[in-house]
């Protein structure tokens, strides 16, 4: 929900001049500052001060997170630069358990007066909720793991590479794209690093480097005689990688009849290319006739289906309630889980959560309250085997440690149940995107993602996509335009007749997935190779107004 | 820390321009302290305290903008942002699109944003609120789910060229989820307000729990073209995602609902029913907004829809000074004029229709009509003969708050509500439409 809000700060969208009004990420600050770490010695004192006070006052289990969350972005339209900001947010957030309930208080003031303050007001707001109780919370044991770290592996810091250099590639961008006919582009280079400290009075002092990014942009081509319009996004994915992924190599690219599809590093400039070039082809295309479709999934697309129908409902904080005044609750409840026949899907859904993924948004060697991250299956040959949990959970899935699951995006804000990587797998058997094609009859092939609506406990869901092809008795008929699909997830994933194989599987995500009260957003990444759904209920959007 | 009075913010931000050797420099202030319980399964699960404050110094050379923040106010620290503003700015290349600082303005009147009550709330009033809540539910066998917040906050800004302004502003948030034990009813409230004893979460729990209790046993019927009652919460989701759109740079360039062809916009023509009338008044009692917005320009009563013709778009200054319009900044909150019925006339006056208390998961599908998709939720009823007869399993909508507002039947009084979706609060009316449009069922409680 918050990706809204990410909208309006940069200036994409009709709300660009709320601009002002618009609290932003952090502080600002110069991009130099952004590369000096602060040292962990210094943090670890921090960290002992809020302990030892939280201790004093009578918490029975404290941890704290000392953070520093950097963003980056810089923000062109066709010839301009509209903003380049770099914001800073660093903190301190300490979350106690005392008379048995969770409290937790946070702070900016780093000095040793104001972190014992805040441990204290955790403790008090712990003991005036306890009365509203029902029952202690029960953390799964968690060993300490002593002073250790983890860095996201990637081979080139984004916030060490100059603006000038990330402006020249936006701004050539913008000109393939003006020259390839457009009527106006924005470009985002959007960088994430959260350094993050943590610390737990089971003797976990763990530092971790966390990098992101996001490279996008949105065209529009507008037919003057009509006044219609009509857009496309880049063809990106937001992931867990340094400025290595903007770095294309032929390996990275899918060639496909529609044009190139980019697997784990993206040509942004020939995406501007053939977008401006696709987006023509939009223009023209036909108006969908609603109607049953054998639909043929791009993962650029099926990511979000997938982060929808699946990610959310297998969340066990969904399942148990505790969304349920604000995301909602899950259809996937305890007792399907328990006959352990429930079928999610067909036998050719494999669904596995993953938090150590190389080169994903959601990849950390622990959560933030310092579990070791995994993978495991979630759904096994379409049935559902397992959920996603954190420690105050565990012991309801029979679990005697957490899933790692645990996730804050401030120093500012609780931690809590977060989505992990989930992922469809890949088919066994070999299957290209040219073959799945060639088997449909009747059907449509989407490539990117759009318009995007579910309920509140993941039945129902609506999802539109960029490009939208036609497929008639086996081949490409040519484009589409005004389609989204409606249908019920479990009956959907049903209709899952046949997966690509390995080497089509690529990674999708989403920088922004809302959810908590405050609310919170976190980054995950869905994995997925092609994948057909079979008579599947296509609507036509266009309206007259 | 307590929030700055007019005076020392005043003291500080003067102190800051003193550092300054830009030809322009502009300092904007914000400082909050907010606290927070959430409860679920008929327990407290989280619940926070947070206090964090920021300075942020922009300095202008030319047409080249540097900004830098700190959250330090110690003397050094002030001049150390200062300079590092200046650095920034001398690096920035030329914005095409800079324009100065604003001279000072005229805003008018305070607006009654700040409540006292509000600013002395303890975690205990806030645990005793969510306790008569929880008592309400767990006596009636219900489950309750809910989250209450409180803040205060002040803002100020002041710049080279002599502009000073200052707000201070309080907001209580709190909104209500109950269901019943089975899991097949549910029922929402939500409530906005700057002072908390206007605050009855007991109250406001009885109306979750009551639709909670009349909802179960939903019966599907037909998705197609209904007559519906939408609630306030439920109007809010979707005139909100019109307000968002009414920009005018959008509407020039050619891409947004209020393109025309050639160029041309739809701003003064008539677009909807002649009952609408939106506007917003940062001195409404009943919902009232800062009177300057963050670049420094007055926040002013403005008609945006009068008598359902468009009347203004907000946009930048520098669109403004572009095109000639006004440079009329995003309002901070909207309201619709409403009628003088209450919503259970409106329900008696329905012959066949449909009662939507609350809609989610809004999504644009397409901008150029503003078609949206969402889906009813937490209680949807069948009327008949003006009265409702049996709960109705959730619908998909796919509609256009203009096509919504051209099919306009009847308006009600309206009420503060907040929308579920982006958490602003409105006044807004509850609304019967004709013909509203739902594409499928969900299985949804």
């Amino acid at each position: 929900m918050k990706r809204r809000n990410f909208i309006y700060l940069t200036g994409v969208g009709a709300a660009a001049a709320m601009l002002p009004a618009i609290p932003v990420f952090g502080k600002e600050i110069s991009p130099e500052q952004a590369l000096t770490y602060i040292d962990p010695a210094a943090k670890k004192i921090l960290s002992d001060v809020a302990l030892n006070a939280a201790r004093s006052k009578g918490a029975t289990y404290t941890d704290v997170r000392v953070g520093r969350y950097l963003n980056q972005y810089v923000v062109t339209r066709e010839d301009k630069v509209e903003n380049i900001v770099n914001t800073e947010s660093y903190g301190i957030g300490i979350r106690v358990i005392s008379n048995g309930s969770w409290g937790f208080a946070a702070t900016d003031k780093m000095d040793k007066d104001s972190i014992a303050k805040a441990a204290e007001l955790a403790v008090t707001i712990a003991k005036e909720n306890a009365r509203l109780l029902r029952e202690p919370v029960k953390l799964a044991p968690q060993k300490g793991y002593g002073e250790v770290s983890w860095k996201a592996p990637i081979e080139k810091n984004t916030f060490e590479v100059p603006v000038k250099e990330k402006v020249d590639l936006l701004l050539a961008v913008n000109d393939a794209a003006m020259k390839g006919g457009v009527d106006y582009i924005n470009s985002i280079l959007f960088a994430v690093n959260e350094q993050k400290y943590f610390a737990s009075t089971d003797g976990s002092y763990i530092d971790q480097d966390i990098h992101r990014i996001w490279p996008t942009f949105f065209i529009t081509k507008i037919d003057k005689a009509t006044g219609k319009f009509e857009t496309r996004n880049a063809l990106s994915a937001p992931t867990g990688k340094g400025y290595e992924y903007l770095d294309a190599r032929p390996q990275d690219k899918i060639q496909t009849a529609s044009g190139t599809l980019y697997k784990g590093r993206y040509d942004m400039l020939e995406d501007a290319t053939q977008g401006a070039r696709q987006l023509g082809e939009k223009m023209k295309a036909k108006s969908v006739e609603p109607g049953k479709y054998d639909l043929v999934l791009d993962p650029s697309h099926l990511w979000l289906t997938i982060h929808e129908s699946c990610g959310h409902p297998t969340e066990l904080d969904r399942v148990l309630g505790y969304e349920a005044n604000y995301a909602g609750t899950s259809f996937l409840t305890l007792d399907k889980w328990e006959s352990k026949k429930f079928n999610y899907g067909s036998k050719e859904v494999n669904i596995t959560a993953d938090k150590t993924e190389v080169g994903s948004l959601g990849a950390v060697g622990y959560d933030d309250e310092g579990v070791k991250c995994g993978k495991w299956d979630v759904i096994k040959d379409g049935i559902l085997v397992n959920y996603q949990a954190i420690r105050d959970q565990a012991h309801i899935l029979g679990l005697n440690a957490s899933q790692g699951c645990c996730y804050a995006d401030n120093w500012s804000s609780v931690q809590f149940q977060r989505m992990a990587n989930i992922s469809l797998q890949p088919g066994k058997a070999k299957l290209s995107i040219a073959d799945q094609i060639k088997n449909v009859e009747k059907g449509i092939y989407i490539v990117g993602d759009g318009s995007f609506s579910i309920d509140q406990q993941r039945y129902n869901f609506q999802f539109g996509g960029q490009l939208y092809y036609e497929i008639k008795d086996g081949k490409i008929a040519g484009m589409l335009k005004d389609v989204a699909y409606q249908a019920n997830t479990q009956e959907f994933w049903n209709s899952c007749v046949a997966i690509c194989d390995e080497s089509d599987y690529r990674l999708g995500g989403s920088f922004f997935d809302g959810k908590g009260q405050p609310g919170q957003v976190s980054a995950v990444s869905h994995g997925s190779a092609t994948t057909r759904f079979n008579k599947v209920n296509v609507i036509n959007t266009a309206r007259k107004i | 820390m307590p929030i700055l009075t007019k005076a020392e913010a005043k003291a500080l931000l003067t102190k800051v321009l003193s550092y300054s050797k830009a030809e322009q420099c502009e300092v904007n202030l914000n400082c909050s302290d907010s606290g927070n319980i959430r409860y679920a399964r008929n327990s407290v699960s989280t619940s926070g305290g947070i206090s964090a404050n920021s300075l942020v110094v922009s300095s202008a050379f030319g047409k080249k903008l540097g900004t830098a923040t700190i959250n330090e106010f110690d003397d050094a620290s002030l001049e150390k942002v200062v300079r590092r503003a200046e650095e920034l700015a001398q690096l920035a290349p030329e914005n095409p699109e800079f324009m100065p600082f604003l001279s000072p303005q005229e805003y008018g009147a305070d607006s009654p944003t700040f409540s006292p009550v509000t600013a002395a709330v303890t975690p205990k009033d806030r645990a005793d609120a969510v306790q008569a809540s929880l008592k309400q539910a767990i006596d009636s066998k219900l489950n309750a789910a809910g989250f209450l917040s409180n803040s205060i906050g002040c803002s100020a800004m002041m710049n080279s060229k002599g502009l000073f302004a200052y707000n201070t502003s309080t907001d209580v948030a709190f909104n209500i989820t109950v269901r019943t034990d089975d899991g097949k009813g549910s029922g929402y409230a939500t409530r906005g307000y700057n002072d908390f004893s206007k605050l009855n979460a007991k109250a406001d729990t009885a109306i979750a729990a009551k639709k909670a209790m009349s909802s179960v046993t939903a019966k599907a019927i037909e998705p197609g073209k209904y007559t519906v009652i939408l609630e306030p919460t439920a109007v809010a989701v979707m005139l909100e995602n019109l307000f968002f759109s009414m920009d005018a740079r959008q509407a020039d360039e050619g891409r947004s609902f209020m393109s025309k062809t050639g160029g041309k916009t739809k701003l003064g023509e008539q677009l909807v029913d002649e009952r609408v009338n939106i506007y917003s008044d940062p001195w409404n009692p009943e919902l009232p907004t800062a009177t300057w917005s963050g670049d420094g320009r007055p926040q002013q009563k403005v008609n945006w829809i009068e008598k359902g013709v468009v009347k203004n778009l907000y946009s930048s200054r520098y669109w403004a000074q572009k095109t000639g319009i006004k440079a009329i900044p995003f309002p901070a909150g909207a309201i619709m004029k409403g009628g003088t019925k209450t919503l259970e006339e409106l329900i008696k006056g329905t012959e066949k229709g449909i009662l939507v208390t609350r809609l989610w998961y809004i999504r644009t599908v397409d901008p150029q009509t503003l078609l949206l998709t969402g889906l009813t939720r937490d209680g949807t009823f069948y009327i008949e003969n003006g009265e409702i007869k049996f709960p109705v399993k959730n619908f998909r909508f796919n509609e256009s708050p203009i096509i919504m507002l051209n099919n306009l039947d009847e308006i009600g009084i309206a009420e503060r509500t907040v929308s579920a979706e982006s958490e602003a609060n409105y006044l807004l009316p509850p609304l019967r439409i004709r013909d509203f449009t739902f594409t499928s069922l969900s299985d949804a409680v």
